[in-house]
């Protein structure tokens, strides 16, 4: 049973220069213990898609659709209901630890602040269960560590905070975006593990321009481009056979694949492509591709792609 | 830390050699013979043998070197000089002239904060809406009002008008009801600068990484500004206070003018009119200093309440 | 590069458009300075000339703001001051403008000594509280036009160098300068070539800005007393005539700080709208809304 189900979902805002469709009519299930990758460039609107579960986005926002958890639609909570799902049932791990951290915090007090508000801990009692988290992400000599500020910390070491944070409650969800951004190898591959040990009894829903991170954490990927989704299908389909000229393009320009970038840029989520939001950039692209809009088919089984090839 | 202090007080030294020398420098532009001028009375004409008795007696017969460094040597010893009017030395009148500004300053400067850290927190947080464009237009029309202008609209309205106030003057002991006036002027004037300041490092606060953090938490808004945003906005404050300060030394010249405040301001403007001039030198170093001096307070205190720079020295 | 500097422009000026605050500032500064180069024609009476029947007349048709002490029409008065508000603070930041670009040059492109010597004095300037200082210099070398810009240019020459020495350090940063250097181009080129017109825009901001601050200045040392001499209009002088006489003819003292204010306020909005059409920081944290 899926524990997340996002049904017709469109989240637009306004802006100086126009309206921003960062997210636009999407379908997408996460079942209890799943772990979802959720793959795509900078700037296709991942992150909002994320940011919009748990209601984070502007007021000036227009979010339509349906986003169930265990049954009840997120839109419709007021915001009293969805701070207790907020950090409780659905943690999200925001990308960025060094702009994350609160700087005049300590990291301690910041993890322990959750714990007191949702499990009625009182201060010690918290703060006790905060050092306890930063061991559980391997922090080491976390009782002092809890007592430092953030700019103590290295970037790892702001990273695993940012886990321990949304751990902190035992959340069923965590949304984690970006976690590996701007770290180097070894810290990246340390950082896997522990997202990966931590995250084997959660649902997770995580989001990443890698896809080699994406690989070894997540049991199912789906590829975003322009709001859309554009593949879906388990780890193993997505690499071993990937529909999507988009993706396969993406899978090419991965270093070990030969680093071929993909033709073009992504467009704004102002000004989207006709048709195909994919076919300016796509090698296969005919007249169909430019003015008809393809929808998500099962090509295999559980195995979607959104391409008129498989029409 | 104590490193930071210790650099920041060498490089003081220079500045502070350079402001001796503008303050002494001064002497330089007094047009005509200081002695002469000092001495000619108001019928015209002054005794030659008087004029050369000044002129040594204080020291002025001497090259201008030997006089700057003369007078150096006395500043460092706490002596300003002595009044060519009363023959007191300046620090002593300085000195008790300056109560009645701080005294006036602090009253002005709570006024101040009062008024603008809760409306810059406000218009900040409510950008756009309708107190936060009335605030940011009171603010607007604050910075353009001449502070002499607005004191002599609150005499007129308080004063005269309702009679509520005195028109002018220190009471006994700088009482409150004539403190009231010059401080509401002082500080609202001086709140204008500050509103428009909180408001925008508060706007930079919230539209931080860390306020989402916190929100993704579930804390509620109120949590989310009031710890999260504040504890981060309220640092630059420290800093605006180095600012208001400044800005109600200036303002105490023409508001204890018109108020007839005794203080350091109306000091300044009285020995210009007597050509004070170990005065009114005393009166600008002493501002000076006491400026350098704040500004050095606030940015200690800056340093030790921003975690970052704070632990800053012991990695 | 030429290209690219362009392109800023018409993006400035779109920016600019938009402001409405700031197109109203610039409409009240053309304002001002129409009635400064007419204020014979459009003046009613001699703002000179006393009429001491028609002394503290309240406002009326023949004297729309009335009259002072001396029977002077207010309204006249106060066309005329807007001749030494405006001329004060064109010059005043003429002058100091000048002064601090060419310090700010030095500083900032020799680095250095000369560098240090420079931001040691303005910082040691910065110490003093500007109108305290402004006063002791005005006071010391009396009442007078000259004196005035003369001690308001020494307090305000700092700003412009700091803001050009600013400036200079982020353009020096900039690959054509390199490359203009390698290309073996003198440094006189290079600074009036390539970093002057890249650094010139926020000194026009601060100037706009800096204006309003000098009218203020020279507004509080004719109020003081040291401004210019009588029986020349000056808004400042107006008003501390005006004190004397607050409970029976309170309009002496209403227009002219009325105009004071108006005049400051307008180069506020415009300088306001400057610096916002010109700071891209700021224009993208309003596009993020």
């Amino acid at each position: 049973m899926s524990l997340l189900s996002i049904t017709q979902l469109k989240v637009h805002f306004p802006t100086q220069d126009g309206i921003v469709k960062a997210v636009n009519t999407i379908d997408l299930e996460i079942a209890n213990n799943e772990r979802l990758g959720l793959i795509g460039e900078t700037g296709c609107g991942k992150t909002v898609l994320g940011m919009s579960i748990i209601r984070l986005l502007p007021p000036s926002t227009t979010i339509e659709g349906e986003i169930r958890y265990k049954g009840n639609d997120l839109l419709k909570l007021t915001e009293k209901e969805i701070r207790k799902i907020r950090g409780k049932e659905i943690a999200m791990i925001l990308q960025n630890p060094t702009t994350s951290l609160n700087p005049v915090l300590k990291v301690g007090d910041q993890i322990a602040e959750a714990i007191k508000l949702h499990q009625g801990l009182d201060r010690r009692a918290a703060k006790a269960k905060a050092v306890e988290m930063l061991e559980a992400v391997k922090i080491p000599d976390a009782t002092k560590r809890a007592n430092e500020y953030p700019h103590q910390f290295s970037g790892g070491m702001k990273e695993r905070a940012m886990i321990a944070m949304g751990l902190a409650c035992d959340p069923a969800m965590i949304i984690a975006d970006e976690p590996t951004k701007g770290l180097d190898v070894t810290v990246k591959k340390q950082i896997v593990k522990l997202m990966k040990e931590v995250t084997t009894q959660k649902t997770m829903l995580f989001i990443t321009h890698d896809l080699g991170v994406a690989a070894e954490i997540c049991d199912n990927i789906t590829v975003m481009y322009a709001g859309e989704l554009m593949e879906y299908a388990n780890t193993e389909a997505i690499f071993k056979n990937p529909m999507h000229p988009y993706t396969q393009g993406f899978l090419n320009s991965l270093p070990s694949m030969g680093l071929k970038a993909i033709k073009g840029m992504s467009p704004s989520l102002i000004d989207l492509p006709s048709g195909c939001r994919f076919h300016p950039r796509c090698d296969f692209a005919d007249a169909k591709c430019r003015t008809e809009h393809p929808e998500l088919i099962e090509v295999e089984k559980s195995h979607y792609a959104r391409c008129f090839q498989y029409a | 830390m104590l490193k930071y202090i210790i650099k920041r007080l060498i490089l003081l030294i220079p500045i502070l050699f350079l402001v001796t020398l503008i303050s002494f420098s001064l002497l330089f532009i007094i047009p005509g013979d200081p002695a002469e001028t000092i001495l000619t009375g108001p019928g015209g004409g002054a005794d030659p043998k008087a004029v050369e008795e000044f002129r040594i007696k204080m020291g002025l017969d001497k090259p201008i070197y030997i006089q700057y460094f003369t007078w150096l040597e006395s500043i460092l010893h706490g002596n300003l000089g002595y009044s060519y009017q009363s023959k007191r030395p300046v620090i002593d009148t300085i000195l008790s002239r300056f109560h009645a500004t701080l005294k006036l300053a602090i009253v002005s400067m709570i006024i101040s904060l009062m008024i603008s850290i809760p409306l810059g927190i406000i218009s900040a947080i409510k950008q756009y809406s309708a107190i936060d464009n009335v605030s940011m237009a009171g603010a607007l029309l604050g910075v353009s009002m001449p502070n002499f202008w607005q004191g002599l609209l609150l005499i007129l309205l308080f004063a005269v008008t309702l009679g509520w106030l005195p028109v002018a003057g220190y009471g006994d002991h700088g009482d409150l009801e004539h403190m009231i006036l010059p401080a509401i002027t002082l500080g609202t004037s001086s709140a204008a600068i500050t509103t428009r300041l909180m408001r925008s490092t508060m706007l930079e606060t919230i539209n931080q990484d860390y306020i989402q953090a916190a929100r993704a938490k579930g804390l509620s808004e109120r949590v989310v500004i009031g710890k999260h945003a504040l504890k981060n906005a309220l640092i630059p404050v420290v800093t605006m206070i180095g600012l208001n300060f400044a800005y109600l030394l200036d303002g105490s010249v023409v508001v204890e003018t018109i108020f007839a405040w005794p203080g350091i301001g109306l000091l300044m403007v009285e020995s210009i009119y007597l050509r004070d001039y170990p005065m009114i030198q005393g009166c600008i170093l002493f501002v000076a200093i006491i400026f350098i001096f704040v500004n050095l307070m606030v940015d200690i205190l800056y340093t030790y309440l921003d975690p970052r720079i704070r632990y800053e020295t012991k990695e | 590069m030429k290209q690219r500097s362009d392109s800023r422009f018409i993006s400035f000026v779109a920016q600019f458009k938009q402001n409405r605050a700031a197109l109203a500032g610039a409409t009240i500064v053309l304002l001002l300075v129409f009635v400064t180069l007419f204020a014979p024609q459009l003046s009613p009476h001699d703002p000179i000339k006393a009429c001491l029947d028609e002394r503290l007349t309240a406002p009326c048709m023949e004297y729309p703001f009335g009259t002072d002490q001396l029977g002077r029409c207010i309204f006249s008065r106060v066309l005329y001051g807007s001749r030494v508000s405006l001329s004060v603070g064109l010059i005043v930041v003429g002058i100091a403008a000048t002064i601090g670009v060419v310090l700010g040059i030095i500083s900032g492109y020799c680095g250095g000594v000369p560098d240090e010597i420079i931001m040691r004095l303005v910082d040691a300037m910065l110490a003093f509280p500007s109108l305290f200082l402004a006063l002791a210099i005005a006071g010391i070398l009396g009442a007078g036009f000259i004196n005035v810009i003369l001690a308001i240019t020494v307090v305000e020459w700092t700003r412009y160098a700091r803001v050009m020495r600013g400036s200079i350090l982020s353009v020096k940063e900039n690959y054509y300068v390199e490359a203009a250097k390698s290309l073996g181009a003198s440094d006189f080129y290079i600074v009036t070539r390539h970093i002057v017109p890249n650094a010139i825009t926020p000194i026009i901001v601060v100037a706009t800005l800096g204006i309003a601050t000098v009218i203020l200045a020279a507004a509080s040392l004719g109020f003081l007393g040291f401004g210019v001499q009588p029986p020349t209009p000056e808004w400042g002088m107006m008003l501390n005539d005006g004190r004397l006489f607050m409970r029976r003819a309170p309009w002496l003292m209403i227009f002219p700080g009325l105009a004071i204010m108006i005049t400051i306020l307008a180069f506020n909005l415009l300088g306001d709208g400057l610096r916002d059409a010109w700071d891209p920081r700021l224009r993208e944290r309003r596009r993020e809304r």
